[in-house]
Order: C-alpha cells, then structure tokens, then sequence
C-alpha cells in the first residue's frame, strides 16, 4: 500500500490537465518508478497524487510531415529502445535508455518520467541534450513549446509551472539527419545503478569524412542538471579527424563541466571519467560516421 | 480508501477485486488473490521477487499500482503449472540445474525469463543475464539460472521447429 492522501485518476489528458489545475501540488505519476518508491520511503508520503500512467493518448513515437520524431512521454525505455524509427534515426537514444535499471524498470520507466525528475544522473538526458530534442507542456490554457536546453531548473527541479504537464518531446530532422553517435554510462554495477557519470557524443562529418562538421556533447552527473558542452563543441567544429582531435576535446570540455565529490565518486575521479570517456564516445562517434584515424 | 473495482485476467481467468485505489499490483496478487509465488522482497523495484509478467512485459508487482492493472492480462508462476500441480519445464529446469538453493528469488527469475524461452531469437548467455539483471539472488551465483533458461529456451525453440 503506498501513502498517499488521495488519489485522482484522469481519463483523458484533458481531464488530468483539470485534475492538475484544481490540485496544483498535486503528483504526476507517470511509471511510478521514483514517486511511488518516495511515497513507500516517506520523502513523498501522505501527498495527493494524479495516475496519468493509463493515458495512452500519451504514449508513442512517430514522425511528423517535416521529419520532426514525436515521442509521447509516458513511452517506456524498453519501447523506445525497440521503435523501428528510433532505431533507424537516434539509435544513440535507445541505447542510453537500455543502460536505465534492469528490463522490469525499462517496462515501467518513461521517458517523460526521466527528464521531469530533473535529475542530473537521468540517461535519457543527455542524449536528448545533445539532440536539441524540443518539449512541449500543456495546461488548461494551452501549448507551451521550450527548448529542452533551458528545462533544467537546479537538482530536482525543471520548468513546469502550475497546472502544467509534459505531453511531447520533439526532435528535429535538421537535429538528427546523418548523425552517429554514442551514449556511454560508467556504473559501478552493469545493471541496476545509476551513473557515476554519463557522456552522449554525436557528430556529423564533411562529405569528405575528413572533418567534423558538428559535434555535440553532453555529460550527466557531471555538475547539478545535465549539461551541453558548448564551448568545447564550437571548438571543435570544423577540425580534422585525428588522435589529436580526441585529446583536444576530452581537453575542452573541462570548461564546461562542475563535477562535485558525493559518496558515489569522488571528483578527480569524475574528471578522469569526463576526459576518458569523452575520448571514447567520440572516437565510437567517429567511426561509426566512416571517419578513419 | 474508498475501494475500486478493478477487472483483470489473472492466469487465463478473469478475475473482479474490490481494491483500495492505494494498493501495488503485488498487494493484489499476494493479499487478495492469495498468489504466494509473488514475495514482497525489497518492494522498491530492485530484488525482482515480486515480477510478474503483464500483456507479454515483465513488471515488478510491487512498483506497479493494483488499479493499473484494469484490463490487463496478468500470469504469475502459478499460471505456469497445471492444476493438478504438474510443473512446467523452466521450474523443472531450474530443479535440474540446481539453480535453486533457498527459492525466494525463483519465482521472479522464472517470470523474467518467460521473454526469452517464448521466443524463437537466439540468446548468448550475456543476453539472458542482461533479461535476469533486474532479480537479485544471494545464493546460487546465477551461473545454474543461466543455464536453465539457457536450456529450455533450446529445447522449447527445438520443440517449435518439429511442429
């Protein structure tokens, strides 16, 4: 039994949206694999509580006309790894959500779940980062679209505002088309832990392969939300492939990074994963684009 | 709590509960329909004791709210044996191999092997240990559960192509 004050089930999305104007304190659950966990534990005991799990209206991915890919929030991690057009155009996704706990947590877990806890640690959110991907929150007043970049408000918190829910994550073609990329998670266990820290690489080369025509990354665990390594990015736009390039850019992320000591690792020992492991999603990156060393 | 219909079909037969609104999925199973193979182990969603298979998923019972399962189709190890008590070929399995020591966990590693001994794939070994990675047993070191999945997902693959 887990401890709740009340409990309110919407049936459409509209519904919820009115459940969530009238109880603004009110939690969303979604899969219920952090909330229901924190009712149990007592940190969320004794709230009031919307299930939206069973809206099916929010679950899915497809793509749009212009090639934008749609995916619903309540999507579990285990569809989203299994989707026909995930695995065709960001397969980098599905494999950063099937690192998330063991496959009963990937059957439950949501994506939209993932990203609203605003935890820096979340796997799907770096890869997100790294792909500009796009939200869009409903409340009963209407649409609002933010980019995933300016979500993050702290640790724990995002930008829903009151009465507010996510119903969509966007990405766009222009975002995704001929890119290749890697998601690693260093864990101290290969199943059920969560990220000592975690690096999504991708790249776009030149025609030629010789270069990099765009380079994203983005790290998780690797300071208070997840972060976009802009200024090593635009550092490294343009440059030539090469073992030097790898160094350059484990070098240039330091400036984007705040690690910090806690009891899962330490941070020197955060920065040598920072480095390394840029290196490595990088050079996979790479690789996998046709670009030779 | 006011209490809540919730209809599902458990182990092929459809089944009405009148439920606290409150209640997990593992509550349900184990309180109401007295289905004992599902253990409340750690009920966070990490020892996997509690797994049960729902519309062809695996899910931890405990992590899981009883109204959601409105609708569903349910098994538990129970559904896996007939009703004079003949045990299916996985239980046996995990017998034979002596992947059983003190059984806690053996209901929720049978349910989360389900997806791989009822598919025609192929399966290396760290491919059933990735599909069991979310159940926790402390006495046998997993070697013998890998291999009796390992074995009766063969022999059930062999089975179907004679038919």
């Amino acid at each position: 039994m887990y401890d709740f004050n009340n409990i309110y089930q919407p049936k459409t999305v509209k519904e919820a949206l009115e459940m969530k104007k009238a109880h603004p304190d009110a939690l969303l659950l979604a899969g219920g694999s952090d909330i229901l966990i924190q009712c149990r534990e007592g940190r969320l005991a004794g709230r009031d509580v919307i299930s939206i799990y069973t809206l099916d209206e929010l679950r899915g991915i497809c793509m749009e006309d212009d090639g934008t890919i749609l995916i619903r929030p309540l999507t579990s991690f285990s569809h989203i790894t299994n989707n026909p057009i995930i695995k065709k155009y960001i397969p980098t996704l599905g494999d950063a959500v099937d690192q998330i706990g063991g496959p009963q947590i990937r059957n439950i877990g949501t994506i939209g779940g993932n990203i609203c806890n605003g935890v820096t640690s979340a796997d799907s959110a770096t890869t997100l980062k790294t792909y500009d991907a796009i939200l869009e929150i409903a409340s009963v007043d209407g649409i609002r679209i933010l980019p995933y970049a300016d979500f993050s408000k702290g640790p724990g918190r995002v930008d829903l505002r009151e009465g507010e829910m996510l119903t969509g994550i966007r990405i766009k073609k222009d975002s995704y088309e001929n890119t290749f990329g890697k998601y690693i998670k260093y864990s101290m266990r290969r199943a059920m832990d969560i990220a000592t820290l975690g690096c999504s690489v991708n790249v776009r080369l030149t025609e030629d392969k010789k270069k990099v025509d765009r380079v994203r990354i983005a790290f998780g665990v690797a300071g208070p939300v997840p972060l976009r390594a802009l200024s090593a990015e635009e550092s490294l736009k343009g440059q030539l492939i090469s073992e030097e390039l790898l160094e350059a850019a484990s070098q240039a992320v330091m400036a984007d990074v705040n690690p910090r000591n806690s009891w899962r690792a330490s941070k020197d020992f955060r920065i040598q994963l920072i480095k390394e492991l840029t290196r490595r999603a990088l050079r996979s990156s790479i690789e996998q684009a046709g670009g030779e060393f | 709590m006011k209490k809540q219909l919730v209809t599902c079909t458990i182990n092929g037969k459809v089944r009405e509960n009148y439920i606290d609104p409150r209640a997990s999925l593992s509550d349900l199973l184990r309180g109401e329909e007295h289905l004992h193979s599902i253990k409340h182990g750690c009920d966070v969603g990490e020892c996997g004791a509690c797994t049960v298979v729902i519309d062809g998923e695996t899910y931890n019972s405990c992590i899981y709210m009883a109204i959601w399962a409105e609708g569903k189709n349910i098994t538990t190890l129970e559904g896996l044996s007939t009703l004079d008590g003949t045990i299916s070929d996985i239980q046996q399995a995990f017998i034979d191999e002596g992947a059983i020591q003190c059984g806690f966990c053996t209901p929720g590693f049978i349910m989360s092997s389900l997806p791989i001994i009822e598919s025609d794939e192929e399966f290396t070994r760290d491919e059933i240990k990735k599909q069991v990675s979310g159940n926790f047993c402390r006495c046998t070191g997993y070697d013998t559960i890998v291999t009796a999945i390992e074995k009766t997902h063969n022999k059930r693959k062999a089975e179907r192509a004679k038919k």
